[in-house]
């Protein structure tokens, strides 16, 4: 393969940014590991996941995560459970159902739903949605809070993800559609929905994601009591709410305990992305060849 | 030979100068004469706020370099014993065994129990209060107040709050049956404020400044003192501490950089940075 002069230049100034990428992406890892690495030999691992409860200041320290760890995974499972049908119904609206100038700025209130700081939700949560609980309820902040917030903060992902899924979608397969005569709906089901399976379903991974390790919101409105949660009602603790409460004042044992909460959070995103490839590849291989490859399609969230 | 005479003769007289300079400098300190590394370590309540008085001070002395290292009150302690520290930072009253060193306040941190402004109670024992935050009262008609359940706030792990908190009323932290966990000062006023059936402890600073701007809360008196920062400073108020930075040896033994540093923690120049950081200072 020859390349033109001007290339050379344009190719090692890219190696160096994409080995800079990783490079700062593997002395993260590696100064999780460091820092969690005291508290992994002792108490070591046994105690995270065994201990009666999480007290890592006191005397007798106790270092029990799994509540925590559970915490989170009720928490984005059940804004998942919720966001994902409102957030493909709403692409679906936009795409298909909504006239062209509502659909415009239908996008746009999603838009900006998705810019709006994740503090001023947990401050909307923590002022009107949880005395709103508390009437049914006490104490109000709760896993319920945890999982309304959250889903409102997903759901615009969801929605923009899977609406411009939906508008990647090859013209041919619509008309093809048309032309049998279909119904919208029937369009809509029989041949939209299969055809941008990937890219909603990884819409909904991102989605997952952003759940996973939203934090300042959460922690606002979940009232982070240490507990796995027998109801809705119970206030719950996510592991990043944990890591935002307690690292500004931890101390030693404590600290690198909270780093292993890093590291536990580290391992749940590890595997949501390699589930996550895991689908993509299925999807590809069934599609492979007719679904165009979609730039679009990326998050704009950070 | 005459030339190394000339250059010890010129250094002595230099070093005679400097000494005389920092001898000199006790009352009008020209900060340019204060130069060298300073280091201190104790108590992460103390830590963050003379962190931020470091950063002002290495701005106006411009050759020094002051270290802050967090380890609690006891490592304070230890450590301006040993002398791997210039300075301990120590959050309590220095005890008996400990007359070795010097303690020199800098300010004063209190802490208020607060509760909904339309709670109809309006002064709780300690005893009650231990009972509440132990679970052994959970409704407040129990104790004289409404008929609805009490939600108990408490601060996380590792808060200078919480510490003072349970060292006063002698309670662990295991023992607290919260219903909320809270962490900084202005989610447990905005916790409280929404919540009728809520009880929570800030910092006095916090609670007296939100009480003050119309906030729906309550700071309750502490045994019969009402939880104000002027009775945190004249020392009325029983839930509070000093916060001390401590020495081996007095005023007068320790280098002038550490006695400088010291005075400017407890001036009225740093008094913004100890009132942001919610603590009360010593002089307004």
């Amino acid at each position: 393969m020859s390349r033109s002069r001007t290339d050379v230049p344009l190719l090692w100034t890219l190696r160096a940014v994409a080995a800079l990428a990783g490079a700062i992406t593997l002395l993260i890892v590696a100064f999780l590991i460091l820092e969690a690495w005291p508290a992994l030999q002792s108490p070591g691992i046994a105690h995270f996941l065994t201990d009666s409860s999480w007290f890592p200041a006191s005397t007798a320290p106790q270092f029990n995560l799994l509540p925590m760890v559970v915490g989170t995974l009720v928490a984005t499972l059940g804004a998942m459970l919720l966001a994902t049908p409102l957030g493909v119904a709403a692409a679906l609206f936009s795409r298909f159902y909504a006239p062209p100038v509502v659909a415009t700025w239908f996008r746009r209130l999603l838009e900006l739903l998705a810019g709006i700081p994740s503090v001023v939700y947990g401050f909307w949560g923590l002022v009107v949605l949880t005395p709103l609980i508390r009437q049914w309820a006490p104490p109000g902040q709760s896993l319920l809070a945890a999982i309304l917030i959250l889903s409102l903060m997903i759901l615009p992902t969801i929605a923009l993800l899977s609406e411009t899924a939906l508008r990647s979608i090859p013209r041919a397969y619509l008309q093809g559609a048309a032309s049998l005569g279909l119904s919208r709906w029937a369009t809509v089901i029989g041949v939209a929905l299969p055809a941008a399976r990937t890219g909603i379903a990884s819409s909904i991974l991102l989605a997952a994601g952003r759940a996973i390790g939203e934090t300042m919101a959460v922690l606002m409105v979940a009232g982070n009591i240490v507990q796995v949660p027998d109801s809705l009602f119970a206030p719950v603790r996510t592991l990043t709410a944990n890591i935002a409460l307690e690292l500004g004042y931890a101390l030693e044992g404590h600290r690198a305990a909270l780093f292993v909460s890093g590291l536990i959070l580290l391992v749940l995103i590890l595997l949501l992305v390699s589930l996550s490839r895991w689908i993509m590849r299925e999807e590809l291989n069934v599609t492979a060849g007719i679904e165009p490859y979609n730039e679009e399609a990326r998050a704009p969230h950070g | 030979m005459n030339h190394t005479l000339i250059k010890y003769l010129a250094i002595s007289c230099l070093l005679l100068l400097l000494t005389a300079c920092s001898n000199d400098s006790q009352e009008s300190v020209d900060p340019r004469a204060i130069t060298g590394q300073l280091t201190l370590t104790g108590s992460s309540t103390i830590a963050p706020l003379i962190g931020e008085m470091a950063k002002r001070f290495e701005q106006t002395h411009p050759d020094t370099r002051v270290d802050v290292q967090t380890g609690g009150s006891s490592r304070g302690v230890a450590d301006a014993r040993r002398g791997t520290a210039d300075i301990g930072m120590v959050s309590r009253a220095l005890n008996e065994e400990e007359g070795d060193l010097t303690a020199y306040p800098i300010a004063l941190d209190g802490v208020a129990m607060i509760l909904h402004r339309d709670n109809p109670l309006t002064v709780l024992s300690a005893e009650q209060i231990i009972a509440i935050y132990t679970g052994k009262v959970t409704h407040w008609n129990e104790i004289g107040g409404a008929d609805a359940p009490i939600t108990v706030v408490n601060k996380a792990e590792g808060r200078s709050t919480l510490e003072l908190f349970l060292s006063y009323f002698q309670l662990r932290n295991e023992d607290i049956k919260p219903s909320i966990i809270i962490g900084d000062n202005q989610q447990g006023i905005r916790t409280v404020a929404a919540d009728p059936n809520a009880i929570g402890y800030v910092s006095i600073g916090t609670a007296a400044y939100e009480a003050s701007r119309g906030t729906a809360i309550k700071a309750l008196p502490m045994e019969g003192v009402e939880a104000t920062l002027e009775n945190v400073r004249n020392g009325a108020f029983p839930l509070s501490r000093p916060l001390h930075l401590v020495t081996l040896g007095t005023a007068e033994q320790i280098p002038a950089l550490a006695r400088t540093f010291i005075e400017y923690a407890a001036s009225a120049e740093v008094s913004d940075l100890t009132e942001a950081q919610y603590f009360v200072p010593l002089t307004h």
